[in-house]
C-alpha cells in the first residue's frame, strides 16, 4: 500500500491508496464548508472520493458542546470508492467536544489535529473532560498534532481591518490550508472561490485568503509533520466530470427531465430537512422556465404540483418523511384523476420529527402501502448521489407514460453526501415522449391505451373540456359513478397499470456469483455499503453477491428466481425490516433481516461481520 | 374539427347552454347553489373567454360539485385544498381563466390555510365562496361560519365556537377584490361575479347561500321581503351608504370612527359616507357591521385594488433570466459548476 518516494531531507512523503479525513468542530466553526472545499480540490484532483456530512439538527447549538458538533466525512483514492468510509485517518478537532465525540470514528493509530486553542478550561468542561487529553496522555494510541490554530490565525490576520470575531471565524480556513499541504493538494480552488463568494466584501475576502495560505505554509515551514501524503489520481472512465450531491443531481436530474419532455416544469415544495437543497437549486432555474413555487405547506405543495399536472407541465414534489404522511391524501387524488407526478422523499431518521439531519429507510412502507384505498403508486429509490440524477428521469418517464404518481425514495446520506459524477453526454438520454389529447371526435377521458394509460388532455384544448377529481370514475367516461361492480372494476385495472410498469423495468442485476451462499438484498442509499463489503468477502473466497433493488414497486421481474438462487438471503435495512417483510409476502421466501436504525448509514465492517456469522452458522 | 367548424365556434355567440354539462345536477330542490350556479353559467358566456381556456376548481362539499354541472376543464379535489390546486394551474397557465367554487367549511376550515395564502400572493384565481353556515354535505355540523350557540346534530348543547367572518378574514390576509352577493338576489351576484372575473388578481366572492336542508333560512333577514330592506346595504363605488325600505337613512362615522345610522332628513349630505372600493380602512369599517344587530349588513364590492400578481411577476423572472442569462441547455446545466476532465489513459 506505502511506497517511499524520493523527498527532501526532513519532509517524507508517502503514497497512499485511500484515506479517510474527517474534519469535526462546532456547528459554528464552518466543518461544513471545509469540508466541501477539501471535496472539491480533492474532486479537481482525479481521485474518486464519497463525502458524508454529519451535523446536528440546531443551526448553532451553544459553543463547546457535545450536542453541537458538527462533522464532515470524505474519503478519497486512486481507486474506486463506495463509502465515505468504515474510520478516519485523520480526524481534525477544532475543540474538545469534536474530539470526544469523534475520537470512536478514527482509526487506531490515526492522525489527530487539533487546535489546542480551543482546549481550554470552559470548553474542557463542556465536554466533560476532568484533563487536557491533549497533555494527559490518554491519546497514546494516536499521532496527535496540537496546533494553536486561532492563535495563528489572529497573528496572520492582525493587519487586517476586521473584528476579532472575525478574525478567529477565518480559523477553519487555516486548518483547510494545513490539509492541503498533508495532501499535497493545490490552493487555487479553493482561493478562486474566496474571491467569488467574498466579492462583496473585500476584507474577509483577503482574510481567508491569508488563512488558507498560512495554514498551508505552516505545514510547509515548521516541519512539524515529518510525513506528507500523496494520493494518486483514480482511474475512472473517461469524461468530463463533476461533483455532485444527492440534492444537486436530484435537482439537475428534474429539469433534465423537462427538458427532455419539452414539457415545462412545476415544483411544488414546502421547505425540510434532508430535502430543502433540491428547492434551493431549482429555485436558480428560470432560465429553464422552470417553474418553483414555495407552497404553505406540504399539502400546498403537492396539491399545486397536481394542478400544474392537470394544467401539462412536469410536474415534481419534493420533501422528507414527515412531508409525505401529509401528502397521502393528495398522492391517492393523484391516483384517481391519473396524472403524472413525481414525489420525492428524502428520508430521515422518524417517526414524527424524529432525527431530522440523520439518515434513515423507514419510509418504505409509508411509500408503498400509506394511504386510503386501493391507492397503488410505483416506488423506486436511488442508491448513490449520482444516481438521483438517472433515477428521477428514468420516475418522469415512467409517470408520463403510465399517467400515474411515482414515488421517488432518496435519504440523507446520498442527498448530502457527495462523489464525482460522469456527466452525461446530453445526446445519449433518451428524449421522453408526451401526447396530448387533441381529438374531440375520439376523447374519452378515461379511456385507456395499451399501457392502461388514459390521455392527457390539458386546458386550452378546445372541444376536450371534461372534468376529473377525487370520486371513481366510470370506466372510459371517467363520470362519476357508484356503481360496484365498476369500482373494483377501476380499482382492479389502477393496479394492473401500476404491476405493468414491470415492463418499463430493467432484470434485476446481481453483482457477484449467480448462485451461491449468500445472497445481500439492499435498496436506496445503503448501496456503496453493501457493494464494497461484497468486493471484500468475494476477495476473501467467500460465495457472496450483492442485488440492490431500484423498483421496489413493481419489483422486477426475475427477482423472485434470483432469490431462489442462494442459499441465505441477507437483507440489510436502515428501519426494523420493511423490505424484509416485502419480500417475504411477495416471494414466501424466508430472508435473514439486518437491521440498524441509529441514524448513521452501514459500515462496511457492520456488513462484512455479519455476513461472517452468517457463514460461519451462528 | 374542420378550419371552418374552428371559425365558427369562435364567432359563435356563447350562451349559458354551452357552459352547462350533460350531467344531473344533484342538489336538494329548493338549495341556493342552484341560483348560484344559474348565475355563474348566465355570466361565463358574456366575458369574451373561449370556453377551453376555464377551468373550475372545487373541494369537497355540497357546493363543491359545482365543477361537475360546468361544461368547462374542471377538477373536483380533495377536501380544503381547491384554492391549492388552483394556484399550481394558474401559475402553471397564466393565460387561463381559473375559478375556485368552495363552500365555509372547505375554504375556511380544513382549507383556511390556503384560502389565505392565495390572498396573500395575490395569484389571479376567481374563488366563489359558498357560505350556508353549516355542513351541507356531512349532514348538518355546525361550521366555522356557524353563528355561537347554533344547535346542530354536532352541538346538541349550542356551539360554542366564534364565528370568522370570511370578509374580515380576506382583508387580513391582503386580498385586493373582496365582495358578498346572495343567492336570491341574481343581478347583484352577477355583477359581482363579473366584477371579479375582471380583476386581475384574486378575487374574493363571499356568497349567502341557503341550506334550505340543515340550516333553513340562516339568511331569511336578507331575503324576506317584508324586512330585508332594512338589513341590506348595498354598497355603490361613489355612491352613499343608503338603505331602509324608503331609501331614508344613511350610514356615518361617529369620531370613534364606529358606523351608525341616521335618518337623511336630521343630516346633513356631507355626514354620509360615499363608498370608495379602494379604501382598506372603510372596508374593513363595512366588513364589521356584517350581523351587527344594531346595524344593516353590507352587500356588493368592499374593496377592489390593482396590485401585481403572483404568475406576472413570476413570468417577469423567468422572462429576465432568459434574457440575461440565456435560454438553459442541457449541456449547459449539465457542466455548471467546476468540472473537469478525465482522458483515457
Ligand atoms: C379529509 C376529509 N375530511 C372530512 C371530509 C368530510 N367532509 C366532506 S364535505 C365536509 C364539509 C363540507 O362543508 P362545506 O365546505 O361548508 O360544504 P357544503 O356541503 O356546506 O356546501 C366534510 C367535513 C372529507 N371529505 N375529507
Ligand atoms: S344539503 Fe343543503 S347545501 Fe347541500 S344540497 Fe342540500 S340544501 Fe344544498
Ligand atoms: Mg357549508
Amino acid at each position: 500500500m506505502e511506497t517511499n518516494t524520493d523527498t527532501p531531507p526532513q519532509v517524507i512523503e508517502k503514497t497512499l491508496e485511500e484515506v479517510t479525513v474527517r474534519f469535526a468542530g462546532d456547528s459554528g466553526d464552518g466543518m461544513q464548508l471545509t469540508g466541501s472545499q477539501f471535496t472539491k480540490t480533492t474532486a479537481l484532483v482525479g481521485n474518486d472520493l464519497e463525502t458524508f456530512p454529519d451535523y446536528p439538527a440546531e443551526i448553532r447549538a451553544p459553543a463547546g458542546t457535545l450536542f453541537g458538533v458538527s462533522g464532515f466525512q470524505i474519503s478519497f483514492a486512486s481507486h474506486d470508492v463506495y463509502t465515505p468510509g468504515d474510520r478516519a485517518d485523520v480526524l481534525v478537532a477544532m475543540n474538545p467536544a469534536a474530539l470526544k465525540v469523534n475520537l470512536n470514528m478514527l482509526r487506531p493509530g490515526g492522525i489527530i489535529i487539533a487546535n489546542s486553542d480551543g482546549f481550554d478550561a470552559k470548553n474542557l468542561r463542556l465536554a466533560g473532560y476532568e484533563t487536557n487529553p491533549l497533555e494527559d496522555g490518554s491519546l497514546k494510541g494516536y499521532e496527535v498534532y496540537s496546533i494553536p490554530i486561532t492563535k495563528l490565525t489572529t497573528t496572520a490576520l492582525e493587519k487586517l481591518p476586521l473584528s476579532m470575531k472575525e478574525i478567529v471565524r477565518s480559523k477553519n480556513f487555516f486548518a483547510l490550508g494545513l490539509m492541503y499541504w498533508l495532501f499535497n493538494r493545490p490552493l487555487e480552488p479553493s482561493l478562486e472561490w474566496i474571491k467569488k463568494k467574498f466579492a462583496k466584501n473585500p476584507d474577509l475576502q483577503e482574510a481567508n485568503s491569508i488563512a488558507l495560505k498560512a495554514g498551508y505554509n505552516y505545514g510547509d515551514i515548521t516541519h512539524i509533520f515529518t510525513t506528507r501524503y500523496r494520493v494518486e489520481p483514480a482511474k475512472l472512465p473517461a469524461g468530463k466530470y463533476r461533483n455532485v450531491t444527492g440534492n444537486e443531481a436530484m435537482a439537475l436530474g428534474i429539469v433534465a427531465s423537462c427538458e427532455l419532455s419539452g414539457l415545462p416544469g412545476f415544483l411544488g415544495s414546502y421547505p425540510i430537512t434532508p430535502a430543502s437543497d433540491i428547492l434551493h437549486e431549482l429555485s436558480r432555474y428560470r432560465r429553464f422556465n422552470f417553474r418553483t413555487f414555495q407552497a404553505e405547506d406540504e399539502i400546498a405543495g403537492i396539491s399545486s404540483a397536481i394542478g400544474a399536472a392537470f394544467a401539462g407541465s412536469l410536474a415534481f414534489t419534493t420533501t422528507s418523511g414527515p412531508g409525505v404522511a401529509l401528502k397521502q391524501e393528495a398522492i391517492g387524488l393523484a391516483v384517481m384523476v391519473e396524472l403524472p407526478l413525481v414525489i420525492i422523499n428524502v428520508q430521515r431518521g422518524g417517526p414524527s420529527t424524529g432525527l431530522p439531519t440523520k439518515t434513515e429507510q423507514a419510509d418504505l412502507f409509508q411509500a408503498i402501502l400509506g394511504r386510503n384505498g386501493e391507492a397503488p403508486v410505483v416506488v423506486m429509490a436511488a442508491k448513490t448521489p449520482g444516481d438521483c440524477f438517472h433515477s428521477v428521469i428514468d420516475a418522469s418517464r415512467i409517470a408520463v407514460k403510465y399517467m400515474t404518481p411515482v414515488l421517488l425514495l432518496s435519504d440523507g446520506y446520498i442527498a448530502n453526501g457527495s462523489e464525482p459524477w460522469l456527466i452525461p453526454d446530453p445526446e445519449s438520454l433518451s428524449k421522453i415522449p408526451v401526447e396530448f389529447a387533441k381529438n374531440p371526435e375520439t376523447f374519452k377521458p378515461y379511456s385507456r391505451n395499451k399501457f392502461n394509460a388514459r390521455p392527457w388532455a390539458i386546458p386550452g384544448t378546445p372541444g376536450l373540456e371534461h372534468r376529473v377529481g377525487g370520486l371513481e370514475k366510470k370506466h372510459i367516461t371517467g363520470n362519476v359513478s357508484y356503481d360496484p361492480v365498476n369500482h373494483e372494476f377501476m380499482c382492479r385495472l389502477r393496479r394492473e397499470k401500476i404491476e405493468g410498469v414491470v415492463e418499463d423495468i430493467p432484470d434485476q442485476e446481481v453483482h457477484g456469483p449467480e448462485s451461491g451462499d449468500v445472497l445481500i438484498v439492499g435498496w436506496g442509499g445503503t448501496f456503496g455499503a453493501l457493494r464494497q463489503a461484497t468486493e471484500y468477502l468475494i476477495e476473501e473466497g467467500k460465495s457472496v453477491a450483492h442485488a440492490h433493488i431500484k423498483y421496489l414497486y413493481p419489483f422486477p421481474r426475475n427477482l423472485g428466481e434470483i432469490l431462489s438462487r442462494y442459499k441465505t438471503i441477507l437483507v440489510p435495512e436502515l428501519n426494523l425490516g420493511q423490505l424484509s417483510v416485502l419480500l417475504q409476502a411477495h416471494y414466501l421466501t424466508p430472508v435473514e433481516s439486518y437491521n440498524k436504525i441509529q441514524g448513521l448509514p452501514f459500515t462496511t465492517t457492520e456488513i462484512r461481520e455479519k455476513v461472517n456469522k452468517l457463514l460461519a452458522g451462528k | 374539427m374542420t378550419e371552418n367548424e374552428i371559425a365558427t365556434a369562435e364567432t359563435k355567440k356563447l350562451t349559458a347552454k354551452d357552459f352547462t354539462s350533460d350531467q344531473d345536477v344533484r342538489w336538494c330542490p329548493g338549495c341556493g347553489d342552484y341560483s348560484i350556479l344559474a348565475q355563474v353559467q348566465r355570466v361565463l358566456p358574456t366575458l369574451g373567454i373561449p370556453r377551453e381556456n376555464v377551468v373550475f376548481v372545487a373541494g369537497i362539499g355540497c357546493s363543491s360539485r359545482f365543477p361537475y354541472y360546468m361544461n368547462t376543464y374542471g377538477f373536483h379535489g380533495i377536501h380544503g385544498r381547491a384554492t391549492a390546486i388552483a394556484s399550481g394551474i394558474k401559475v402553471a397557465r397564466p393565460e387561463l381563466s381559473v375559478w375556485v367554487a368552495t363552500g365555509d367549511g372547505d375554504c375556511l376550515s380544513i382549507g383556511g390555510n390556503h384560502f389565505v395564502h392565495l390572498l396573500r400572493r395575490n395569484i389571479d384565481v376567481n374563488i366563489i365562496l359558498f357560505n350556508n353556515r353549516i355542513y351541507g354535505l356531512t349532514k348538518g355540523q355546525y361550521s366555522p361560519t356557524s353563528e355561537k350557540g347554533k344547535i346542530t346534530r354536532s352541538s346538541p348543547y349550542g356551539s360554542i365556537d366564534n364565528p370568522v367572518d370570511p370578509i374580515q378574514l380576506a382583508l387580513g390576509s391582503s386580498g385586493t377584490f373582496i365582495a358578498r352577493g346572495i343567492d336570491r338576489d341574481p343581478k347583484q351576484l352577477q355583477y359581482v361575479i363579473e366584477r371579479a372575473s375582471g380583476h386581475k388578481g384574486t378575487a374574493f366572492i363571499e356568497v349567502y347561500q341557503n341550506c334550505n336542508v340543515f340550516n333553513d333560512g340562516a339568511y331569511a333577514q336578507y331575503t324576506d321581503k317584508e324586512v330585508k330592506a332594512e338589513h341590506v346595504l348595498t354598497l355603490e363605488h361613489g355612491k352613499p351608504l343608503i338603505f331602509g325600505k324608503n331609501h331614508d337613512k344613511g350610514i356615518r362615522l361617529n369620531k370613534f370612527f364606529r358606523p351608525e345610522i341616521v335618518s337623511l332628513d336630521q343630516a346633513g349630505d356631507e355626514d354620509i359616507v360615499v363608498h370608495d372600493e379602494k379604501n382598506k380602512h372603510l372596508a374593513l369599517v363595512l366588513a364589521e357591521m356584517t350581523d351587527d344587530p344594531s346595524l344593516p349588513t353590507p352587500f356588493g364590492v368592499f374593496y377592489a385594488v390593482d396590485k401585481p400578481t403572483y404568475e406576472e411577476e413570476y413570468v417577469k423572472q423567468i422572462e429576465h433570466a432568459i434574457e440575461t442569462e440565456g435560454r438553459g441547455t442541457l449541456k449547459d446545466l449539465l457542466e455548471s459548476g467546476n468540472t473537469w476532465e478525465i482522458s483515457d489513459n
